[in-house]
């Protein structure tokens, strides 16, 4: 019998089957991957080894965890065991702690709750175990608040949290997946070296096959509530069995096809020097308020025709150059300029202007009104042309533009909920090509997606760009997916462009340390796999 | 936290200014001169100047307010065109009735708001819940004089617990004033229980499907336990800034309680005095209730920071 052994394991929530038959199991000091795209049902399988499942859960089978069945405990005895045997990690590390608690209290709480030892032994723990994730005491006290932390640091408080009390099983469910990827390469670290000082057994699931390739020694692959495979992570991927596992793989390291070298010598964007200044409050009532320039001394030029790729961490000042560009704010300094003629924002964007660049935006999710049918969200750019086309035209530019990215025109008619977040996506490329614009900005427009949607996504990109000669500007933080389909790149930190260059020459000799940083830090499939192999 | 407590009094003092001049103004554009009413429509001309003279209305507006506002910092609101007694002490009678009422009031609102949202939102779609949630729904819709003419009915005239109204005075004895207030207490503090139980029923729920919740119940709390020590705290934002607008609401607008009890409070002073054009006491009532209003929020404002330390800025 294994340390963890899951069998049977079957979920239904009011009526809905999620798991079918889930069968898995890891030893002690054992990193077991769990991998599937949304709707798998891999965090449920984590949230049914809690038994933290939403109303109306309905479970059967077998959760065996040191000998003891899981599913057959009370709910006091599950508290009991959660925080003190099995502690959990969660995706959202901005959300998962309490605003108004202190760091110190929250990780102390673990030990408390489960009534082992007085306040200030706990405190004594909680100052240890924060030493341990590496939030030292000098910067880090007991008394600080979530909202003085950044997102890694927020992530580490709730791992603390989580081994505070040493359990024997830590479940991960996505525990970087919302954080940048030098700090998802200290996080990584962090808990492999957790594993291996305290020898407990940790469940990581996540979508990402790089993170698994290079962390897990055992994979799970989920899809549709079932385990279609398993097995040690390199032996799995030197012979995979499953079409889903093949599929998968290809598609999480998916190049579309670019078509030939169409990029001219027109400029269509030009950014000269733009400088853009965030006023931030005032220290004192009747101080001066005090700047953060966001965007510094930034240029660059893009040809028609081009995929130019931007890429940075969360703060650098990628989405403020964006707005700018878009011409939503305004300047403090330097120019941009769309076909020769200058973006001004604050005034009335000109409509000749405007109708140049369309952007399709992070969240397919967000980005539309709900209460709006797809005809009416699609045709919405419409205005900008200076004869707006009425009744049958309308409809038929929307029914085409719906067409050109692989949807029905009979969607027209629905509404948005009615829509996978892929097909979403889709929706929001068609609303941005209607009107036929020189460029699209693509501001994270694939990173909610799945791997085998996101592989669509670009496809279909690819061939736009060729078909209707478009330029991209490709604002991402997922450097495989910049790599796989820009001509040229630049890194962007601090507000500033550090490295700027061809893409394939930016990726295999950067020459900035920041560029190395990023590249090192990215968890890339191949170079995990290739490492086992030499 | 000492710094945002002087930023907040700073825009206090700030408020107060700007609203003395807004209703000086606004007084000040009221057709109807003060004068010309109090001696009727068959004055001489003369008799108008002289009054005039004498209530201080000729000389310019800007002295004017100058006048009212440094009077009102040393205590002093000026005389009654009416009655010819100082206003600060008719104020005074009143406000002794107003406030207590106020916080009585407010007290038995939170008393019963408080457990009520609570034991709503831990018992969420349960038969507890769904009476609480009815219970307030009509606490919402009855109109609270009529829920005083039926307290006066019943516990007035039928038990004779409480007398049907009327204010013995606060020199006949704490206990008995306050047994006077009780009823109309209850009638204003019903609807206002209501909508506070609500709001704290709905922003507990929402606390309670927020991540950290989910968070403290890995580490081991038990559903209860996680909205006690977790959920309850957050979830008081919403709640204090509906306590702070009632409360304000109670000063002033007890009016039509006032009426059905014979509570002689503010709310009758304003009344009276708008329709009898003495408006150095209108100005006078409502810069007080702009003041309580404004000093409410910033009590709510030191509040909100106490709950909430991403308020308190980096200190």
């Amino acid at each position: 019998m294994n340390f963890l052994q899951i069998e049977n394991l079957n979920l239904s929530i009011h009526g809905t089957p999620i798991l079918k038959n889930v069968a898995l199991s890891a030893a002690k000091g054992e990193i077991i991957g769990v991998i599937g795209e949304s709707g798998s049902g891999k965090s449920m399988t984590a949230f049914s080894v809690m038994n933290l499942l939403p109303t109306g859960a309905e479970v059967s089978g077998k959760i065996i965890l040191d000998g003891q069945d899981l599913l057959t405990k009370s709910e006091p005895e599950m508290c009991a065991i959660r925080g003190s045997d099995i502690g959990m990690i969660f995706q959202e590390p901005m959300t998962a702690l309490n605003p108004v608690k202190t760091i110190g209290d929250q990780v102390a709480e673990t030990v408390l709750i489960h009534g082992k030892t007085s306040r200030s032994k706990a405190n004594e723990i909680a100052r240890d175990t924060l030493n341990r994730v590496g939030l030292p005491a000098e910067q880090f006290p007991l008394t600080r608040y979530p909202h003085e932390l950044s997102g890694g640091q927020r992530q580490r408080v709730v791992i603390a949290m989580a081994i505070a009390l040493r359990p024997k099983l830590l479940i991960a469910d996505e525990p970087t997946t919302a954080l940048d990827v030098t700090t998802q390469a200290q996080i990584l670290d962090l808990l492999k070296q957790l594993v291996a000082e305290d020898g407990m057994c940790l469940m990581l699931i996540t979508h990402d096959l790089g993170v698994v390739a290079e962390v897990a020694d055992h994979i799970v692959i989920m899809k549709d509530g079932e385990v279609v495979e398993s097995g040690e992570t390199h032996a799995l991927f030197r012979n995979m069995q499953h079409p889903y596992t093949k599929a998968l793989f290809e598609a999480s390291s998916h190049v579309p096809d670019k078509g030939d070298e169409r990029a001219s010598k027109t400029p269509l964007l030009e950014v000269r020097n733009a400088i853009r200044d965030y006023i931030t409050p005032r220290k004192s009532v009747f101080g001066k308020p005090q700047t953060f320039r966001a965007v510094n001394d930034v240029s660059f030029v893009l040809h028609d025709g081009e995929n130019l790729g931007l890429v940075g961490e969360s703060g650098c000042g990628k989405s403020t150059l964006t707005r700018a560009i878009l011409g939503l704010e305004a300047l403090q300094g330097g120019e941009i300029r769309i076909h020769d003629v200058p973006v001004e924002a604050g005034t009335h964007m000109p409509r000749d202007l405007r109708r140049k660049m369309q952007v399709v935006f992070q969240d397919p999710y967000g980005s539309f009104n709900p209460r709006h049918k797809v005809a009416r969200l699609v045709a919405e750019p419409l205005h900008l042309l200076e004869s707006e086309p009425k009744g049958a035209e309308r409809r038929q530019a929307v029914e085409e533009a719906l067409i050109e990215v692989g949807m029905q025109p009979a969607d027209a008619n629905k509404y948005i909920h009615e829509f996978s977040g892929g097909q979403r996506q889709r929706i929001a490329i068609a609303r941005a090509l209607i009107i036929k614009p020189n460029l699209i900005i693509l501001d994270e427009a694939v990173s909610a997606l799945d791997v085998s949607i996101r592989a669509q996504i670009l496809d279909l990109l690819a061939d736009l760009s060729s078909r209707l000669n478009l330029s991209y500007l490709f604002i991402s933080h997922d450097l495989s997916v910049v790599r796989s389909v820009t001509d040229r790149v630049m890194v962007m930190k601090s507000g500033q462009i550090v490295e700027h260059g061809e893409t394939e020459a930016v990726f295999t000799n950067p020459q900035h340390e920041y560029t190395k940083t990023l590249i090192a830090a990215a968890p890339s499939l191949q170079d995990a796999l290739e490492k086992e192999y030499t | 936290m000492l710094r945002y407590s002087l930023k907040r009094l700073l825009s206090l003092g700030l408020s107060l200014l700007a609203a003395s001049a807004v209703i000086f103004l606004a007084i000040e554009v009221v057709p109807g001169d003060p004068a010309s009413y109090m001696l009727g429509i068959n004055a001489q001309p003369d008799t108008v100047a002289a009054l005039r003279e004498e209530l201080g209305l000729n000389v310019s507006a800007f002295e004017r307010y100058i006048t009212w506002v440094t009077g009102m910092l040393t205590g002093d609101f000026g005389v009654s065109y009416t009655y010819r007694t100082p206003v600060v002490d008719m104020i005074g009678d009143r406000i002794m009735i107003s406030l207590p009422l106020a916080i009585y009031a407010l007290t038995l609102s939170t008393l019963i708001a408080f457990p009520a949202g609570i034991l709503a939102a831990s018992k969420r779609g349960t038969a507890t819940d769904v009476s609480i949630m009815g219970a307030t729904q009509l606490g919402v819709a009855i109109p609270n004089f009529w829920f005083a003419m039926l307290l006066v009915v019943f516990f007035a005239i039928n038990l004779r617990w409480f007398s049907a109204g009327g204010f013995p005075g606060w020199d006949k004895g704490f206990f008995v004033s306050m047994k006077a207030l009780t009823l109309p207490a209850i009638s204003l503090a019903l609807p206002q229980a209501s909508i506070l139980a609500r709001v704290m029923r709905s922003a507990l729920i929402d606390t309670m499907n927020e991540d950290f919740i989910r968070t403290a119940r890995a580490k081991g709390l038990t559903k209860r336990q996680a909205m006690w020590k977790h959920a309850l705290r957050n979830a008081m934002i919403p709640v204090l800034t509906i306590i702070g607008l009632q409360f304000s609401f109670l000063m002033a607008g007890a009016i039509i309680i006032e009426n059905v009890f014979f509570l002689p409070g503010l709310g009758r002073l304003v009344f009276q005095s708008i329709s009898q054009r003495d408006l150095i006491v209108v100005e006078s009532v409502v810069m007080l209730l702009v003041f309580a209003v404004v000093l409410v929020t910033f009590i709510v404002d030191i509040a909100y920071a106490a709950v909430d330390p991403r308020l308190r800025g980096r200190s």
